[in-house]
Parts: C-alpha cells; sequence; structure tokens
C-alpha cells in the first residue's frame, strides 16, 4: 500500500470561540479523485485553508506524501508538490491571461527569483505556456487582462494557473459554481484531463458534477467528517441524506 | 498582411526610441551651454536613476517608501570614502567604475532593511520605511566619521586616475560620466522588469496570496526587489558624490526621501517611463523656479497636491491615455477640445500666481511695505487694486475652464463611442 497523499491526523481549527473544524482526520489515497461535500458553512473551504497551509490548524497533524506540513507556509506547501484554486478567483487580474499562466510556471521551471534571464527569451517556458493555454482553450484570449475575462473563463484560468506548477496533489474549491450547464460540462473535462494521474481534492455542490468525477467522496458536517465512502455508498447513506443530500432535495 | 507591417513598425519604433534617446543624451549639452544648465541637466540624469529606482519599489512592488534616500546617501559616503582612499594610494579604482562602489554598499544595507521591512506591503512597510530614515538619519550624527557630522565628507576626484584617460575636470565630461550610468541604469532596470523577479514583483503587488500558492515567498520577492531599487539608489548617489565632490547628511534625509517620491509620483508609477518625464520635470522646476520665485515650494506642493487628486496615473497616465486615441488617428477630435481649454487655463494660472506671490510678499518677505514687482509691473501689495485683479482672474478662469473641461469631456465621449464601434 503507497501512502496517501494527504493525511489529516486529529485537526482542530477555532476561530475565537468558535471551533470550525472539529477532529478531522482523512487519508486522501494516491491518484484518487476525492470530494469534500456538505452543508454552507460546514467548513470546507476552511479546510482547504489548513491543507494549503493558509491558515496555521489550531492542533492536529497534516502529512503530505508521508512527509509532515503541518503549519508550513503555504508557498513551502507549495514546492512540495501541493496547488490549490480558490473559491472566490484569484488570478493576477493586471495581467495578461498568458502573464497569468507564465508566472504560474516560472517557479517549477527553476526560474525561481532569478533577476539575470529574460522571460521572452526562455524558450522552453514560453512553449510550455503555449502548450497550457491550448489545454484550457485560451490561446485566443492570451492578450487579455484576467480581470477582463467572462467569470467562466477566469475559473478556467485559475484551473490553469492551479495546475501549472505540475503539483501531483490539487485541490479545487467549487470549481463550477456560479456556471452554466454548458459551462460546467466542459469544466468537469478539463478537471479531468488536467488531474490525469495526480491526486484531486476538490469541494463541490453540485452533486452530478461530485458523482461524475469523485472516486471517493467525505462528508463534512459542523466541521466534523461524519463519512468517507465511494459515491453509490454516499448516495444510499441516511445520515448523509439527512445531513446534507435531503436539505437540497426539499 | 497589413497588421504585420504595423507589427514590424511598432518594433522598429520600440528600439528607435533607445536609439533616439541616447542621441539625444549626447548631443544636449551642445544645446545647453551655460555652466548651470550643464550641471541642471547632470543632476537630471542623476534625478532619472534615482526616481527610476524609487517605482521599482512603489510602481513595480507596490512599496510606499518614505525612505529611499538612505540608499541615495550611504551609496554616496560609500562612494565619497572609497575615492578618499583611492587619493590616499591605498587601493586603485578608476574614477568611472566609482559610483558602483555606492551600488554595493547600498545593496548590502537594502537585503538587511529589506528583509526588516517587507514582511508586510502596505501600512507596516510604509512606517517602517519612515523608521529606517529615521535610524539612518539620527546613526548621521553618532557617527561623524562617517558621515563627517555638519560639514559632511568631501573629495577630490581629480586625484582618482580615470580608466578613459578623461581628465574629469569641467562639467561637460561629468556630464557625460552621468549619462552614460544613466543610460545604463535605465536600459538595467527595464530589463529587470522583464525577468522572472521583475515579473513576479508585480504578482505580488497585485496578489501576494495567490503567488504564495505559485511557489513564491512574496517576503523574499520584495526584499530582491528591494534591495535591487537600494542598488540603484546607491548608483545614483554614488554619482552625487562624484559630481558635487561632497557628501553631507543631508543626502540620507527625509527632503530627498520625500523628492524623490513627489517626481516619481508626478512622473506616473503606472509606466515605466514615468518616472523619468517626472524626474526631468521636477529637476527642472526646482532648480529654474527656485531661481524665479521664493515661493517655489508652494508651486510644486500645489502641482503634487493636484497630481495627485486630478491625475492619479502622471504625466505619464495621461500620455498613454492617448495612445489607443492615437492609433485611430482621432487626436484631431481632441485638440480643439484642448486648444480651447489653454486660455482659461492660463487666466486661472495667472491668477494663482498672482494670489501666491502677493501672499508670500506681504507675510514672508523682508520688508512688505516696499513695492514688488510681477511681470514687469511694479505695484503695492497693500492696495487694493491687485487684489481686485486676481479675484477677478481665478473666477473668470475658473469659471471658463469649468465649461471648457465639459467640452473636453464631450469630446473624450465622442472619441470613445468611435473606438467602441470601430472595435466591435
Ligand atoms: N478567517 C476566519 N475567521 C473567522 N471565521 C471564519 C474564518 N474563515 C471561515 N470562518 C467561519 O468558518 C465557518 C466555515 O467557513 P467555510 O468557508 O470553511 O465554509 P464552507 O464549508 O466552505 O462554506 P461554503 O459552502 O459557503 O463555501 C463559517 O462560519 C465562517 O464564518
Ligand atoms: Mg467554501
Amino acid at each position: 500500500m503507497s501512502l496517501p497523499a494527504v493525511k489529516l491526523t486529529d485537526v482542530y481549527k477555532s476561530f475565537g470561540k468558535s471551533r470550525i473544524i472539529n477532529r478531522v482526520n482523512l487519508e486522501i489515497n494516491t491518484g484518487e479523485r476525492h470530494a469534500v461535500i456538505g452543508p454552507n458553512g460546514a467548513g470546507k473551504s476552511t479546510l482547504f485553508n489548513l491543507i494549503s497551509g493558509f491558515y496555521p490548524v489550531s492542533s492536529g497533524r497534516i502529512e503530505l506524501k508521508g512527509r509532515e506540513i503541518t503549519n508550513l507556509s503555504s508557498h513551502q506547501i507549495n514546492r512540495r508538490g501541493l496547488s490549490r484554486s480558490f473559491q472566490v478567483t484569484n488570478i493576477f487580474p493586471k495581467m495578461s491571461v498568458f502573464e497569468n499562466i507564465r508566472c504560474a510556471l516560472l517557479w517549477t521551471t527553476g526560474y525561481r527569483y532569478s533577476f539575470w534571464h529574460l522571460c521572452g527569451r526562455l524558450k522552453r517556458l514560453n512553449e510550455k505556456a503555449e502548450e497550457l493555454l491550448e489545454k484550457i482553450s485560451m490561446t485566443e484570449r492570451r492578450h487579455v487582462p484576467a480581470g477582463l475575462l467572462a467569470y467562466a473563463e477566469q475559473r478556467a484560468l485559475e484551473i490553469g494557473v492551479t495546475i501549472a506548477g505540475d503539483a501531483d496533489v490539487i485541490l479545487l474549491d467549487e470549481p463550477t459554481a456560479g456556471m452554466s450547464r454548458s459551462e460546467t460540462e466542459r469544466a468537469v473535462s478539463l478537471i479531468r484531463e488536467v488531474t490525469e494521474s495526480k491526486t484531486l481534492i476538490m469541494v463541490e455542490h453540485d452533486m452530478s458534477v461530485v458523482f461524475d468525477l469523485a472516486d471517493r467522496i467525505s462528508v463534512l458536517v459542523y466541521g466534523e467528517i461524519i463519512t468517507t465512502d465511494s459515491p453509490d455508498n454516499i448516495r444510499n447513506n441516511t445520515r448523509v441524506q439527512e445531513a446534507y443530500l435531503g436539505k437540497e432535495s426539499a | 498582411m497589413k497588421k504585420k507591417d504595423k507589427k514590424g513598425f511598432f518594433m522598429w519604433s520600440k528600439h528607435g526610441l533607445w536609439i533616439a534617446a541616447m542621441l539625444i543624451v549626447i548631443i544636449l549639452p551642445f544645446f545647453f551651454r551655460s555652466g548651470f544648465s550643464r550641471s541642471m541637466l547632470s543632476q537630471i540624469g542623476i534625478a532619472i536613476i534615482f526616481a527610476l529606482s524609487y517605482n521599482m519599489l512603489l510602481g513595480q512592488a507596490g512599496l510606499l517608501s518614505f525612505g529611499h534616500a538612505v540608499f541615495y546617501g550611504l551609496g554616496g559616503f560609500f562612494t565619497i570614502h572609497i575615492l578618499n582612499t583611492v587619493s590616499n594610494g591605498v587601493i586603485t579604482i578608476p574614477l568611472e567604475l566609482l559610483p558602483l562602489a555606492g551600488g554595493f554598499g547600498a545593496v548590502i544595507v537594502g537585503l538587511v532593511f529589506g528583509w526588516l521591512s517587507t514582511e508586510r506591503a502596505g501600512t507596516p512597510f510604509a512606517l517602517i520605511s519612515l523608521g529606517i530614515g529615521e535610524l539612518i538619519a539620527a546613526s548621521s550624527l553618532m557617527f561623524p566619521s562617517f558621515f563627517g557630522g555638519e560639514q559632511g565628507i568631501s573629495g577630490d576626484r581629480m586625484t582618482v586616475f580615470a580608466l578613459t584617460g578623461i581628465r574629469f575636470g569641467k562639467q561637460i565630461t561629468i556630464y557625460y560620466l552621468i549619462a552614460f550610468w544613466a543610460f545604463l541604469s535605465i536600459v538595467l532596470m527595464y530589463l529587470l522588469t522583464q525577468t522572472p523577479l521583475g515579473r513576479l514583483a508585480n504578482a505580488v503587488r497585485d496578489n501576494p496570496e495567490r503567488a504564495s500558492f505559485i511557489g513564491y515567498n512574496p517576503h523574499w520577492v520584495r526584499t530582491l526587489q528591494y534591495a535591487l531599487a537600494a542598488f540603484f539608489a546607491g548608483i545614483a548617489g554614488g554619482l552625487f558624490a562624484v559630481n558635487y565632490e561632497i557628501v553631507t547628511a543631508e543626502t540620507v534625509g527625509f527632503i530627498p526621501s520625500g523628492n524623490v517620491l513627489m517626481m516619481t509620483y508626478i512622473g506616473g508609477v503606472g509606466h515605466f517611463f514615468g518616472p523619468i518625464l517626472g524626474a526631468v520635470l521636477v529637476t527642472f522646476m526646482q532648480l529654474s523656479l527656485a531661481n524665479m520665485t521664493h515661493a517655489w515650494l508652494i508651486y510644486f506642493g500645489l502641482l503634487f497636491i493636484g497630481m495627485v487628486i486630478w491625475a492619479p496615473s502622471g504625466i505619464a497616465g495621461i500620455i498613454m491615455l492617448h495612445e489607443p486615441v492615437w492609433k485611430a488617428k482621432l487626436m484631431k477630435r481632441l485638440i480643439p477640445s484642448y486648444a480651447l481649454a489653454v486660455f482659461p487655463a492660463l487666466i486661472l494660472f495667472l491668477g494663482t500666481v498672482m494670489f501666491i506671490e502677493i501672499s508670500y510678499h506681504l507675510s514672508l518677505s523682508v520688508d512688505p511695505t516696499a513695492p514688488m514687482h510681477l511681470f514687469g509691473i511694479h505695484f503695492r501689495a497693500q492696495s487694493l487694486f491687485p487684489w481686485g485683479i486676481t479675484v477677478f482672474l481665478i473666477l473668470i478662469g475658473f469659471g471658463l475652464l469649468q465649461r471648457a473641461i465639459k467640452r473636453v469631456r464631450q469630446s473624450w465621449g465622442e472619441v470613445n463611442l468611435i473606438m467602441k464601434k470601430e472595435s466591435s
């Protein structure tokens, strides 16, 4: 059995007096697509913020590919191969689409803090950026400042920025929220394509997307994971229906 | 096909600009022959480097510093000390390379202060920069052997051998030395904006959170950017030392720190060339206005406030606003309305000048009862008549300008409409 991609042990998180994450234990297998679902305010985004180092944990332990990453800063965790997107689009709004992608590639292509390379002259870097633009179908929009893109395009660009660094663990926070049916379908096939042979953890409200993509699902309610199981079993789980799915269909 | 031609032209105009700039720098002293104007040109060259280095912080990294002159002044002191060491025969460094001593000294100090102050941008950074300015200003009193106390540290550049064999006695030779370093620094600072660090400085400015999720430590990006900005400020300070052969503690103080902020801002922080315009304009104003009127600081202050309120993107921003109009060949639709605004603007300007000069004469001159003269006219500041004219000019100018601005807005509306139609 290989090491889990991400492992949370007894993780707690409180803001002031309110405990938002309450003793979460979770193992994400390497290579699986894992969905985290739960009602609004359950703490899903907070959980992502803990795993990605955006917030420190109150207590507990987080491991990435067998190495402890508890309370490392986000850039350190990112360099160890974990990348994320945000629920509210988070890109570089003034930069062009191309520039967004290229910046996201710089660290892993090894240029890091270089002030002696000219980005325009780095052939491998620019080729990679082109490829990625093609992948997210934004070649045509390359010169547009990211802040001026349509919403669905911004979400696609954010996925591009998230996967650019070639991290093997990808966290996506509600990647299809606010999209139309057809946009959602396109986003799902993009996610499927770019997370091929990677570990994906995603928060998602759209149940069809969840059941379509996920290998396993965890249900988070009031900061606790009440169950982790296959999509079929989750669908038939009465506790889940009560806590979450029932509410949706009601 | 047509598109390609345009691109070719653009490429040419891009490099053509650099070549043209170099030519201008070379021939400029032939048009400005007086000692005063040549020393002004030298000062402008230094100010350009200084302002561009400041914009590496403010414009490119979003760091508002109130203490950037620390590196300018320290660069000056490092250079003058090295110059004196060379004079004493302890080491040999050619004069042309001495500004580098300022740059390298400043970069080391810059790494330390950069690390200390850039964990957060925004207010914490601005406040720490103020503290650093205070710290160095205070140290200048505590370490007279380095800062030279009241009279500063002086040196004699003629005692240092020159690589090029030029005798750097006359102002014109120093001008070319400064021009060389200014040109080199401009090119290097421009290229820096195209490097991974330069791009990431923008990224961290706009969204430090995202930057950290693509592998970068915003603190370290800012620190490096800060140190590089310090380097160029140090070069500028080094040139100051070579130019004046004396450096005093005032150079590390708040006056040059505030000055470089205003120059950069007036020029425009959003475009690379903005600070160049600001440095030229402000240095020119400082030197020539100071000759014309004692109240020049008031004019300067008014200009700065006016820019912050009405043109926060600076002169460069105003120019670049017209770029798409120019490309769409629609400037002819704007110019008439601009021309109509010139006259009321002049009237308002005249009124303001009279107001400032008369008040200044009344409150701050040696003998307020003595007649004053303005635009070649002699009058007494106490009599009512000049006040009447002043108020009249201001009111009329203001009223007419309002109408002119309405016209300008209208023309802009039309131009925007046309451009929108064409693009869709
Ligand atoms: N930085 C913070 N400080 C204080 N409270 C916070 C903070 N971040 C989140 N919370 C609180 O934690 C709770 C969980 O928020 P979180 O964003 O994790 O929920 P979520 O499951 O992602 O919900 P949604 O489906 O609406 O996105 C909310 O009550 C929120 O107010
Ligand atoms: Mg959320």
